[in-house]
C-alpha cells in the first residue's frame, strides 16, 4: 500500500475507494407495509460506509435505529430499494441468487441470537458442515476443516456430534462464529453478537473475535447498541439514528468525545460501573437535557 | 448434586451439561404400547391384504348359491354371504379397494398439496396468493356432495371417486405445509444457512422438510382414517362401485340381510373399525414422540404443589450461624434462605444457598449476577413467586417484621398487592394485548382497594402522571402495541404503584430498554425511593446500573452472595475474586481500538 491512510487527516471520514474493501454507497431500504396501500417503511435513508481489509467498522444505533438492517441489506437478505453495494470492486447490491452463493466465500455472518441461529434439529457438525457443502467439499476434508475449526473457537472436538441445547450461550457463539469462519471469508457481518451472553462470556467471545482477525486479517462490520463493546472492537465508528448515519470516526473520538448531538446523549445515557464517574456522567446529561428543553 | 455447582468463574457456565441421548422417532413410537401395537395391526392389516391371493380360500367373486349364509366351516372360516360367497376371500380382497383407493387419494392429496405449500410457505408472493385463493374455494366444497356429483358424471368407480376426494383433502396439506415453512423462513438459521452459500433447494431440505415431516405423517394418517370412512359411507350407500368387493360394500349387503344374518356386518365392520382406530392411535403416538424430542431438554416433574409450611422447613432462629435477629431491617430481611427444586427422582436440586439480603426504606439494593447465579430465584422467593417445583427449604423472610416464609398463598398475593410490588423485564410481555392501558391499570384498583369505576379511573390517571407520562389521558384510552417499550415500563411501574407499596421488586427493569429509555427509568425510580421512602431491590446484571441507581449492593454466584456492600465500595474496591472477575469483563474502562493499520503481510488486498 503506497497511501498511509491512517495518517491522512480526513483518513476515518472517507476511506478511499481503491482501499475498501466493501464500500456501502447512498443506501435506501424500505419494507412494503402491511396490506395493499400501506405505505412502505424506510428504514434506511441513504448510508454511507466503507471498510478496509482486516478493519473493524463498529456501529452503533438504538432498537429501529436500522443498524441490523445495513448488515443484511449487503448480505443480500433486506431489499435495497437504491444505493450501491461494493465489495472487492464488485456490485454485490442486486445479484443473481446464483451469484450471491458465490459470495459465501468471502461474506459470512454472525448473528445476536445464537439460540435461533442455530437449527435446534441439527448436531454442530452437521451445521458447521452446510457452507463446506455449498462449496462442494468431499466428506473426508469436511470432517477435517470442521475439527480444525472447532479447535481454533476453543471447543472440544466431540462437540461436532452433539445437538445446540447441549450447549451453553457463549458455546453457540463460538459455534456460529465457527461456521462464518468455515470458508476463511474476507469480511464478516457480526449483528449484536455478544449482546445476548453474560458479562464474562461477552469478553471472552470479544477476544476470540479480536485473535481472529489478528490471524486472518478479516474484517468486521461490528452492529451492535453498546457502545463501550463497539469501542473495545471497532477501529472506526459509525453511529446512526433513524436510518441515517450521523457520526463517524476512530473509535476514540466517537465514543470518547462525539461531535454530534446525539451522540453525546448516547454515550451520557450508558451507564458506567463507577459510582463517581456515574454520578458525573447522569449531571451531564441532566445538563444537557434541560438546554435542550430551553431552545 | 444438590450443592457443588461449578464456580462460573470458568469462561463458560454449562460446560458441565450432560450429553443427552437421542433416540430415533420410530424407536420413540415403537417404545409406546399403544403405537407398537397400532403399527402392528395395520402392518398385519395391509400384509394379509397384499398376500389375498396366498391367503383366502377362494377368488372373492366365486359363488355357490346353495351355501348362501352357510355358517363358518373349516373351508370358509368366516361363514359365507347372501350370495353363497366366502366372506374371508372378500374382506381380503375388499381391503385392497379400501386400502388401495385410501392410499391413492393420500397420494394424490399429498403431491397436490405438499409442494405447492412448500413453494407457497418459502416464496410467498403471487404463488402464495393464488394458492390461497384456489385452497379456499375447494375447501368450501362440502366433500360427500361433490362425490356423489362426480359419481353421478364419471361414472360409479372407487378409484376416480377416491381421485376426487385425493384433490378435496390437498387443501388441509396444503394450509399445514405453507404455515409451518412460512414460520421457519424466517429463522435465522435459515438465514445464515442463504449466507453459507446454501440452494434453496439444499436449504428446504436439510432445515424445512425435517420440521414439516413430522405433522405432515400425522395428518397422512388421520386422513388416512377419513378417505377409508368417507370411501365406506359410500359404497355402504351403495353409491360406490359394485362390481369388486370392498369393506364398504360387504357392509351394504350385510345391513341389507341384517334380519337373517347380523354377523355379515361384523366382519367389514370390524376391519374398518380396527383400521381406523390403530390409523388415528399411530398418529397420536407419533405426536407425542416428536413432542418429547421437542420437549426433552426442559422435561420436568411435576411434583406436589407445596402448600403452606412444608415438612422439612426449619426456622431460621434455630440455625447457629444468623440465630441473632439484631441488624434485621425493618421493612424487607431475608436470612439463610434455602430455595430448592424437586427432582424427577426425589431429591432436591438447591438453587439458592443461604442467602443473607436486607433492604430499609428509602434504600435501593442491587442484587447482581449472571445468569444461573440465582438472583431471580432469589426475588422470586421474596414475593413467594417460585415457579412449580421450587420451594424455600429453610431460612426466613420477613417483610415489615412480619415472617412470609410459610405464608398462605392467600395472604401472600394481598402481600404482593399492597406491601411488595413486582416490575417484570419484558413490559411488554406482561401487559394484555386485549386491554387498553387504563382498564388494566384500573382493574387492580378495584379489586385491592375496593374503589368504584370512576374513582380507578381517576386513580389511573393519577398514577400514569406519577410516572411522567405525557398526555396521560390518551395512552389510557391505548392498547399495549400503540404505545413503546420505553412507556410500557413506566405503565408497569404505575401498576406496581398502585397499592402505594413498601417495596417495589425489580427484575431487570431496564434491560430490554435502550439506553436513553433505561436512564430515564432509573430517574423515575430513583424519584420514587426519594419522595416515598420506597425500598427497592433491583435484580440485574448490569454494573453501570448498579453504578447509577443503587446504594448498596450484593453479587451473587452459583447460588451464593460472595460480597455485600455499599455500591461505591464494591465497585472501586471488589474484595471477592468472582466479584473482581465480573468488573475485568466491564469494558467502560478498556482503551478504545487503536486506529486502522494495515497489515503487516498484505497477502490479501481488497482488489486482490
Amino acid at each position: 500500500m503506497s497511501m498511509q491512510p491512517s495518517n491522512h487527516p480526513a483518513a476515518h471520514r472517507e476511506v478511499s475507494a481503491a482501499d475498501a474493501l466493501l464500500s456501502v454507497d447512498r443506501l435506501r431500504v424500505s419494507f412494503p407495509g402491511k396490506g395493499r396501500r400501506a405505505p412502505a417503511t424506510e428504514v434506511l435513508k441513504g448510508v454511507d460506509l466503507a471498510i478496509r481489509p482486516g478493519e473493524t467498522l463498529g456501529l452503533v444505533g438504538e432498537s429501529g435505529s436500522g443498524k441490523s438492517t445495513i448488515g443484511r441489506a449487503v448480505l443480500g437478505l433486506a431489499p435495497v430499494t437504491s444505493g450501491t453495494v461494493t465489495f472487492a470492486g464488485r456490485r454485490i447490491d442486486r445479484l443473481s441468487a446464483r451469484r450471491r452463493r458465490g459470495l459465501a466465500r468471502d461474506l459470512q455472518v454472525v448473528f445476536q441470537d445464537p439460540y435461533t441461529s442455530l437449527n435446534p434439529s441439527r448436531t454442530v457438525g452437521d451445521t458447521l458442515a452446510e457452507p463446506l457443502i455449498a462449496q462442494g467439499t468431499a466428506a473426508g476434508a469436511s470432517r477435517e476443516r470442521i475439527a480444525d475449526l472447532l479447535g481454533r473457537v476453543q471447543l472440544p472436538a466431540d462437540a461436532a456430534s452433539r445437538l445446540p441445547r447441549e450447549f451453553s450461550g457463549g458455546q453457540r457463539q463460538r459455534v456460529a462464529i465457527a461456521r462464518a469462519l468455515a470458508l476463511d471469508p474476507r469480511l464478516i457481518i457480526c449483528d449484536e453478537p455478544v449482546s445476548a451472553l453474560d458479562l464474562t462470556t461477552q469478553r471472552t467471545v470479544l477476544d476470540l473475535l479480536l485473535e481472529i482477525q489478528e490471524a486472518t486479517d478479516v474484517a468486521y462490520l461490528f452492529v451492535s447498541h453498546d457502545l463501550s463493546v463497539v469501542r473495545f472492537m471497532s477501529h472506526r465508528v459509525a453511529v446512526i439514528h433513524h436510518g441515517e448515519i450521523v457520526e463517524t470516526g476512530d473509535a476514540a473520538t466517537v465514543t470518547g468525545t462525539p461531535s454530534h448531538p446525539y451522540t453525546r446523549t448516547l454515550l451520557l445515557a450508558s451507564p458506567v460501573a463507577d459510582v463517581a464517574e456515574q454520578r458525573r456522567r447522569r449531571a451531564a446529561a441532566d445538563r444537557v437535557a434541560k438546554k435542550e428543553q430551553q431552545t | 448434586m444438590s450443592e457443588n455447582l461449578p464456580a462460573t468463574t470458568a469462561p463458560e457456565p454449562g460446560a458441565d451439561t450432560p450429553q443427552v441421548r437421542r433416540t430415533g422417532t420410530v424407536r420413540r413410537v415403537l417404545r409406546n404400547p399403544l403405537g407398537a401395537l397400532s403399527a402392528l395391526i395395520l402392518a398385519l392389516l395391509v400384509l394379509a391384504v397384499l398376500l389375498a391371493p396366498l391367503l383366502a380360500p377362494q377368488a372373492p367373486g366365486a359363488s355357490t348359491l346353495s351355501e348362501a349364509f352357510a355358517q363358518p366351516s373349516a373351508a370358509h372360516p368366516l361363514g359365507m354371504d347372501s350370495a353363497g360367497r366366502d366372506i374371508l376371500s372378500r374382506i381380503l380382497y375388499g381391503g385392497r379397494g379400501t386400502l388401495g383407493g385410501a392410499v391413492l387419494a393420500l397420494a394424490i392429496a399429498l403431491v397436490l398439496g405438499v409442494p405447492s405449500g412448500l413453494y407457497a410457505g418459502y416464496y410467498g408472493g403471487r404463488f402464495d396468493a393464488a394458492a390461497g385463493w384456489i385452497v379456499n374455494l375447494v375447501m368450501a366444497l362440502p366433500a360427500m356432495v361433490v362425490l356423489l356429483a362426480s359419481r353421478a358424471i364419471l361414472g360409479p368407480r372407487v378409484w376416480v371417486l377416491m381421485v376426487v376426494l385425493g384433490v378435496l383433502v390437498a387443501p388441509s396439506f396444503f394450509r399445514l405445509v405453507r404455515g409451518i415453512v412460512a414460520d421457519i423462513r424466517g429463522e435465522l438459521y435459515v438465514d445464515a444457512a442463504k449466507v453459507s452459500g446454501l440452494g434453496d433447494t439444499r436449504i428446504v431440505a436439510r432445515h424445512v422438510l425435517i420440521v414439516v415431516r413430522g405433522p405432515v405423517i400425522i395428518q397422512v394418517s388421520l386422513v388416512a382414517g377419513i378417505a377409508i370412512a368417507l370411501q365406506a359411507g359410500l359404497e355402504f350407500l351403495g353409491i360406490g362401485s359394485t362390481s369388486s368387493a370392498t369393506w364398504g360394500a360387504m357392509l351394504n349387503e350385510g345391513f341389507q340381510n341384517i334380519q337373517r344374518a347380523p354377523r355379515l356386518m361384523l366382519w367389514p365392520g370390524l376391519a374398518l373399525g380396527l383400521t381406523n382406530a390403530a390409523l388415528v392411535l399411530l398418529a397420536g403416538a407419533i405426536r407425542d414422540a416428536l413432542d418429547d424430542r421437542a420437549g426433552a431438554a426442559r422435561k420436568r416433574s411435576r411434583p406436589r404443589k407445596v402448600r403452606g409450611r412444608p415438612a422439612g422447613i426449619e426456622p431460621a432462629t434455630r440455625t447457629a450461624s444468623l440465630a441473632d435477629a439484631t441488624g434485621r431491617s425493618p421493612l424487607l430481611s431475608v436470612r439463610d434462605v434455602v430455595v430448592a427444586y424437586a427432582q424427577a427422582d426425589g431429591t432436591d436440586k438447591h438453587v439458592v444457598h443461604g442467602v443473607d439480603l436486607d433492604v430499609h426504606p428509602g434504600e435501593i439494593v442491587g442484587l447482581v449476577g449472571e445468569s444461573g447465579s440465582g438472583k431471580s430465584q432469589t426475588a422470586f422467593a421474596v414475593l413467594g413467586t417460585l415457579p412449580e417445583g421450587g420451594r424455600i427449604a429453610r431460612g426466613s423472610i420477613t417483610v415489615d417484621g412480619r415472617e412470609i416464609v410459610g405464608l398462605p398463598e392467600r395472604e401472600h398475593r394481598t402481600l404482593r398487592g399492597r406491601t411488595l410490588a413486582y416490575v417484570p423485564q419484558e413490559p411488554m410481555s406482561n401487559l394484555d394485548p386485549a386491554f387498553t392501558v387504563g382498564s388494566q391499570l384500573a382493574e387492580p384498583l378495584r379489586h385491592h382497594l375496593g374503589l368504584s369505576r370512576a374513582e380507578a379511573a381517576a386513580r389511573a390517571l393519577e398514577l400514569l402522571r406519577m410516572v411522567e407520562i405525557p398526555n396521560p389521558e390518551q395512552v389510557l384510552r391505548r392498547y399495549p402495541h400503540e404505545i413503546s417499550g420505553g412507556m410500557a415500563q413506566r405503565v408497569l411501574i404505575a401498576g406496581a404503584m398502585s397499592c402505594e407499596p413498601d417495596i417495589l421488586i425489580a427484575d431487570e427493569p431496564t434491560t430490554a430498554l435502550d439506553v436513553r429509555v433505561q436512564a430515564e427509568v432509573l430517574d423515575l425510580l430513583r424519584r420514587l425511593r426519594t419522595e416515598r421512602g420506597l425500598g427497592v431491590l433491583l435484580v440485574t446484571h448490569n454494573l453501570g446500573v448498579v453504578a447509577d441507581l443503587c446504594d448498596r449492593v450484593a453479587v451473587m454466584n452459583a447460588g451464593r452472595i460472595v460480597e455485600t456492600g455499599d455500591a461505591a465500595d464494591v465497585l472501586d474496591a471488589p474484595q471477592d475474586p468472582y466479584t473482581r472477575t465480573l468488573l475485568s469483563a466491564v469494558l467502560d474502562d478498556a482503551p478504545a481500538r487503536p486506529a486502522w493499520q494495515p497489515h503487516p503481510s498484505t497477502a490479501r488486498t481488497a482488489t486482490a
